[in-house]
């Protein structure tokens, strides 16, 4: 049915409920319906990566996906995170380490070293850039993401230990 | 852009799933991974009055390796064949081609089935199931076939499936032991869709090249099978002049098409290059 209907799913640890036509993407959900607008959107046709979300614990192209295929789904996105006061590792390390200029790819490349660093803490620079490859960043060269992520890895194990 | 609207349903059984397509057919399309079918809903190039979204039927997910047949269901995901122990004793060319399938997310969502549905001609995979006997299972509310991939891919973005049938699986025989598997593409950044890609499989029976297959992809309308070059290998001694040959034979009377990134003369040449040095691959691999 083109009517809309309720999606209820779990957003950033919190229960979230809103009504979606079929057609929504996921991307406008988070943003229009529950006003999470870091997730950004850039080309909608899943090249340039940065409204890269996790759902169910593994990275997706939130214009990708519908909103009504995530009901019931655990959805995770940049404001999950951390905060200005208490940024995670990895913000931390993309401040460091001049890992953005502009921004705008920025929660995608979290996102996408996120799914790295909690899957494997200890990547490499191939690693690295083998997870980042999939969001596009037309200010850095990508560089100064590596070395971001690699500073991060380094610090959330030395906090394990 | 966004997507028009469109009826959604999202049925629980492979039953109700057929039944709706039966129902809608032309007019339906299956949503599996979304990773095709969503941006060309992005791009209104596509508006389907209903969309059928099989990602909640059971049952439909696996990746197996039984009695010598690979079978991937239309809900294996991407990344599960690529991780998958099955593939890579099963086929060495899926498991040597696979890296080149895509990123991080989309693998984790697009699906192999859906893949092979959509048939982009820089696609993979529906080359490396084309040099690999696959047989297609497609099943309606009123039976079951099986297509093998020679019948399968009939042109630019077409196939031969049925607007009322779903791709459930693609069952593959396992690769005779002893085979060696190569593949190689080139694309404008790593993960994006290729310009060209070759593969090719062998095995050495008694010093001499048996079983050759050649493929290419970003050469046409689809999944080409370079049947002259393996006519030209088959029953030779393996060496550099063997696959040059045989790679230049890839390249005779094809027409690959252009587009703004690469020009027929460039994919020609590419497709020779490709082939030379995936008959390397797999000639070395052989054991």
């Amino acid at each position: 049915m083109t009517t809309p209907r309720t999606v209820e799913l779990v957003v950033n640890g919190e229960p979230r409920a809103a009504d979606a036509e079929p057609r929504m993407l996921l991307s406008d959900f988070l943003r229009e319906k529950l006003a999470l607008t870091g997730t950004h959107v850039g080309c909608e046709h899943g090249v340039c990566g940065a409204c890269t979300v996790l759902v169910d614990g593994e990275s997706v192209r939130s214009c990708l996906m519908l909103a009504v295929q995530a009901q019931g789904a655990e959805v995770r996105t940049i404001e999950g995170l951390g905060s200005a006061d208490d940024m995670h590792p990895l913000q931390e390390a993309f401040w460091e380490k001049h890992g953005l200029q502009c921004g705008f790819c920025t929660p995608g490349m979290l996102m996408s070293a996120v799914e790295l660093l909690e899957s494997n803490p200890t990547a490499g620079r191939d690693e690295i850039r083998e997870a980042i490859s999939s969001t596009l960043c037309r200010c850095t060269g990508y560089q100064t993401i590596v070395e971001a992520v690699q500073a991060a890895a380094e610090k959330m194990q030395g906090e394990g230990q | 852009m966004k997507p028009p609207p469109f009826d959604y349903h999202c049925p629980e059984t492979l039953d109700e799933a057929l039944a709706l397509l039966a129902e809608h057919g032309e007019g339906a399309k299956v949503l599996a991974g979304g990773q095709s079918l969503v941006p060309m809903l992005n791009l209104r190039a596509l508006h389907p009055a209903v969309l059928i979204d099989i990602n909640r039927l059971p049952g439909l997910d696996h990746v197996s390796l039984e009695d010598g047949r690979l079978r991937i269901g239309a809900l294996a995901r991407h990344r599960a064949v690529l991780e998958s122990a099955a593939v890579r004793e099963a086929s060495p060319l899926m498991a040597e081609a696979y890296p080149y399938v895509s990123h991080g997310p989309i693998r984790n969502r697009g699906t192999l089935c859906g893949n092979l549905c959509h048939n982009d001609p820089a696609s993979e995979m529906p080359a490396v199931v084309l040099a690999s006997d696959a047989e297609m299972v497609l099943q309606s509310a009123s039976g079951t076939r099986s297509v093998g991939a020679g019948d399968f891919f009939t042109g630019m973005l077409s196939t031969a499936a049925r607007a009322d049938e779903l791709l459930v699986e693609v069952r593959m025989p396992q690769a005779p032991a002893g085979q060696g598997a190569g593949f190689h593409e080139v694309s404008p950044r790593k993960g994006d869709f290729a310009y060209v890609a070759a593969g090719a499989t062998m095995t050495l029976d008694g010093g001499t090249c048996s079983g050759v297959r050649i493929v290419c992809a970003g050469v046409g309308d689809g999944p080409h099978r370079a049947r002259a070059a393996e006519d030209a290998l088959e029953g030779a001694a393996p060496g550099e002049d063997a696959f040059r040959q045989a790679a230049e034979a890839a390249t005779e009377g094809l027409d690959p098409g252009e587009d703004f990134h690469a020009d027929a003369d460039y994919r020609r040449d590419l497709v020779c290059s490709l082939t030379r040095r995936a008959l390397a691959d797999a000639a070395s691999r052989c054991h």
